[in-house]
């Protein structure tokens, strides 16, 4: 596996001290996916930026991980919701002058 | 410069205990951040203010400071002096002032002048986790219509770094593109953040959009449409021949299959052209054409 896009979860871990159950608990919950590559723990790149948010609400607000599901949860709602919402705005041009 | 309340910002007042202001502060923070309003520039600057509000009024010397000056702080004489001791307690060496209590929050950073102007710039971030990953950045691109009808090379400079994009054809109004490796440099060597692009396109063409579906509206005149016959109409990037049946009805539409818009990221697919036609009724009639108009009308009538 070509380990560029590849981060070592410890790197993570000490560069936000946090624990790393914390991750596991993440995973457990579908919300991450952790590969093992030689006997070590890596997150892929693309889903750091994904992970930060998670780290910033669980510190910053003392979200836990199952808040954290409900989070994102609620989030892809919205997201799915402004992008209904450009679409829609964009159909209404055909109507206005 | 304008004078900041601070109690104001965290809903408390002047008499709350650390307490209140730390309980105050996350309750307004849960409601703020940034990672819980994607896309909400009011909640950012709301959450900004909040931050500043918080390492003011949670540290004991920079709330006593504040009380004392912050009414008075036009006198600018007062304000100066202190502000001077303040840098050279820094320069000195000595203990910092910074922000004690909890953790400052991400995604502050911008104070406002008012507050530099009292505690200075040499304060900001001391406790501040910098993220692994590269900051992202955001962009908006403002297009015309016709330069997304098809794909073409674009350098946009952001940040101050020329960057050649491929803008493909069919790319709609709002749309977010993410540009992966072009956001700030990261920390520790973490990953470099992202662009975001939304394309901001303006139409200022005869057609109406729909998805990849165009919409015109074609004038006929009263005797093609009652005779039939060809006119010319104007397609997205061209003319097309079209045959207008006899008697052919105000507001009768026609499609043209693949005289559309491109299909985002789908190669030679259009979406179709539907053209309205609408009737021109003569106006300005000679005598002749009245005289005419009435024999018709009496063919018509019972």
């Amino acid at each position: 596996m070509d380990k560029n896009n590849w981060i070592l979860l410890q790197t993570i871990c000490s560069h936000y001290q946090v624990e790393s159950s914390f991750f596991t608990n993440l995973r457990d919950l579908g919300l991450i996916e952790i590969e093992v590559i030689e006997q070590s723990l890596y997150i892929n790149e693309n889903q750091v930026h994904n992970l930060e948010r998670m780290i910033r609400l669980h510190h910053e607000l003392e979200v836990n991980p199952e808040g954290i599901d409900v989070v994102f949860n609620l989030l892809q709602k919205i997201e799915n919701l402004q992008k209904e919402l450009i679409t829609t705005q964009n159909r209404l041009r055909l109507y206005e002058n | 410069m304008a004078f900041i309340d601070y109690y104001k910002i965290l809903e408390v007042d002047k008499n709350a205990t650390d307490a209140d202001i730390k309980k105050a502060y996350r309750k307004l923070a849960r409601k703020y951040h940034p990672d819980l309003n994607p896309n909400d520039k009011d909640a950012e600057r709301k959450f900004k203010e909040l931050n500043e509000a918080n390492e003011v009024l949670s540290n004991p010397e920079n709330r006593k400071k504040y009380d004392q000056y912050g009414e008075n702080w036009e006198h600018g004489e007062e304000y100066e002096k202190a502000r001077k001791q303040q840098q050279q307690y820094q320069h000195s060496g000595g203990q910092h002032g910074g922000f004690e209590g909890f953790s400052g929050f991400s995604g502050g950073g911008d104070y406002s002048d008012f507050f530099e102007s009292m505690f200075g710039g040499g304060q900001r971030g001391s406790h501040r986790n910098v993220a692994f990953k590269g900051q992202d950045f955001n962009a908006e691109l403002h297009l015309d219509l016709k330069d997304v009808y098809t794909t073409h090379k674009r350098t946009l400079t952001i940040n101050g770094k020329n960057i050649r994009l491929t803008i493909p054809a069919g790319v709609e109004n709002g749309q977010v593109i993410k540009i992966a490796g072009q956001g700030g440099e990261g920390a520790n060597n973490g990953p470099k953040g992202d662009l975001y692009l939304t394309f901001n396109i303006a139409n200022n063409t005869n057609f109406k959009l729909d998805k990849h579906n165009l919409y015109a509206t074609v004038d006929i005149d009263l005797y093609t449409a009652v005779l039939g016959g060809e006119i010319t109409a104007n397609t997205f990037d061209g003319k097309v021949k079209l045959t207008v049946k006899p008697g052919t009805q105000n507001g009768t539409k026609v499609k043209l299959k693949g005289k559309g818009f491109p299909v985002y990221k789908k190669e030679g697919e259009f979406g179709d052209l539907y053209i309205s036609y609408n009737i021109v009724l003569p106006t300005n009639l000679s005598h002749k054409e009245i005289e005419l108009f009435s024999e018709l009308s009496k063919l018509r009538e019972k």
